[in-house]
């Protein structure tokens, strides 16, 4: 399948980007970024820079793989990381535009890569417990009911990719952030620093400038591992109970 | 937003529910001795300053809310994708700042006059003097003008109520695997029912009294 590409390119944080028109030669088995390897692998041999994205495991565990396909963090396919979209969601000789995330929280650093140290500074301002818990425990030592277990599976599943802020109108990573309380709130071991927690994560969500949350929906959408925003709603729970306490 | 957007969102089912009375057939007289009664009533007044601060914070909270998130949000993406949510959900802000004008409007059309006005038409129910009232509605949407602009105001209030109803839930934690749903459903029939209420009123004085 032959496909033209519209790809972001920005030399770095200081300059301006700007879109560039390729055209790349992919086999519908292929995934959206071994596509983007032949693509590099035809612009080396052009002696082009080829082009700057995030990738690690490739299966769909890390989060590292980020981008903005047609409008979509991660593409169209829903649940699903760019990392394991194929392409046989394409058309051939579709047109596809690339962009980086736009979050003013994650300055873009290269065309598609962009700097997201943002979402650690939230999880080292509170989405940790402070004492050793051990091992594994074992199955079934601590009790605890199956459906809190599921909810807090739930939450642990977000991968911090990002995709919620970038797909957010306002640029909040609310979703992100109450996926990391949540998944530590429904757990006991979680539940000691509850109130601390939630605080010190919202307070530094807050420096790093990303936006507030006013309840549109695009995060969940978008999420590769589909958290859904009654997190959020446990978030602004604990957050207004916190608030009524003192420190 | 939340908090200030349920009272308002109390405020017009009280709003409308004595408004209702300008449909009753006796000339009027319901309707003026009950905007008599809310204009001199202190717990009335009192209210209906809290109602003006609510208002304003709503306005003022929502203004700062969109420029901090404008800010945080940077620059768009030049493929915009068509995700499920409302249209309504993402462009509260405009909306809101609609609404606001409009109330600038009806402001000017009722409470200025009443405030302000000289020549306000008088009338008397045994022996007590008011303001016509009733007069002065008909007077207002009898003009198509008007008329129209309070219809457009009172749609826009329903694309505004149809997000923010079951939002203000969300932002308040207040989310249930049983009630939510029936939240939402709420909120949509309250978005469709509340400003149609509404606006049954102009159409009915435009076409009953021009």
């Amino acid at each position: 399948m032959k496909l033209k590409l519209k790809v972001w390119r920005q030399k770095n944080n200081q300059t301006k980007g700007s879109f560039e028109q390729h055209t790349v030669e992919a086999t519908e088995h292929m995934s959206f970024l071994e596509m983007l390897d032949v693509l590099n692998e035809q612009l080396i041999s052009e002696k082009k820079d080829p082009i700057a994205f995030e990738h690690d495991c490739r299966e769909g565990i890390c989060g590292t793989c980020s981008m903005v396909i047609n409008g979509q963090p991660h593409g169209p396919q829903k649940g699903t990381t760019t990392c394991q979209l194929h392409m046989r969601q394409f058309k051939d000789g579709d047109t596809i535009v690339i962009e980086p995330y736009r979050v003013n929280a994650f300055p873009i650093m290269k065309d598609l890569v962009v700097d997201r140290s943002a979402y650690d500074r939230i999880i080292q301002a509170g989405g940790y417990i402070s004492v050793n818990t051990g091992q594994a425990p074992d199955g079934n030592s601590i009790p605890i009911e199956k459906n809190t277990a599921l909810k807090a599976f739930g939450a642990a599943a977000c991968i911090g990719c990002g995709a919620c802020a970038a797909a957010c109108p306002n640029g909040s990573a609310m979703l992100f952030t109450s996926a990391k309380i949540s998944h530590l709130s429904h757990l006991p071991q979680g539940q000691v620093e509850q109130t601390k927690r939630v605080r010190g994560m919202v307070a530094q969500m807050d420096k790093e400038g990303f936006g507030f949350c006013s309840n549109i929906g695009a995060c969940e959408v978008e999420c590769p591992k589909e958290i859904s925003t009654e997190n959020i709603a446990l978030m602004n729970r604990e957050y207004l109970k916190a608030s009524l306490v003192s420190e | 937003m939340s908090l200030t957007g349920l009272f308002l969102i109390l405020f017009l089912i009280v709003h409308l529910t004595g408004n209702l009375q300008l449909l009753s057939d006796d000339g009027g007289e319901a309707f003026n001795i009950y905007t008599d009664f809310m204009s001199h009533n202190p717990l009335i007044q009192i209210i209906a300053k809290g109602n003006y601060i609510f208002i304003l914070s709503h306005a003022i909270l929502g203004i700062l809310l969109a420029l901090k998130n404008k800010k945080a949000k940077g620059s768009k993406y030049a493929v915009s994708a068509n995700n499920k949510s409302s249209w309504a959900s993402g462009n509260m802000a405009l909306l809101g700042t609609l609404i606001f004008a409009f109330l600038f409007m009806h402001m000017g059309h009722f409470w200025f006059q009443f405030k302000f006005g000289s020549e306000l038409p008088l009338v008397s129910y045994d022996g007590v003097e008011m303001i016509d009232a009733y007069t002065k509605v008909v007077s207002v949407m009898s003009q198509p003008l008007w008329m129209a602009l309070y219809i457009v105001g009172l749609a826009v209030l329903a694309f505004h109520l149809w997000h923010g109803f079951a939002s203000a839930f969300q932002t308040l934690g207040l989310r249930h695997k049983k009630y939510t749903p029936l939240i939402s459903v709420l909120g949509k029939a309250y978005a469709i029912i509340i400003p149609l209420g509404f606006a049954i009123l102009p159409l009915y004085i435009f076409f009953t009294q021009s």
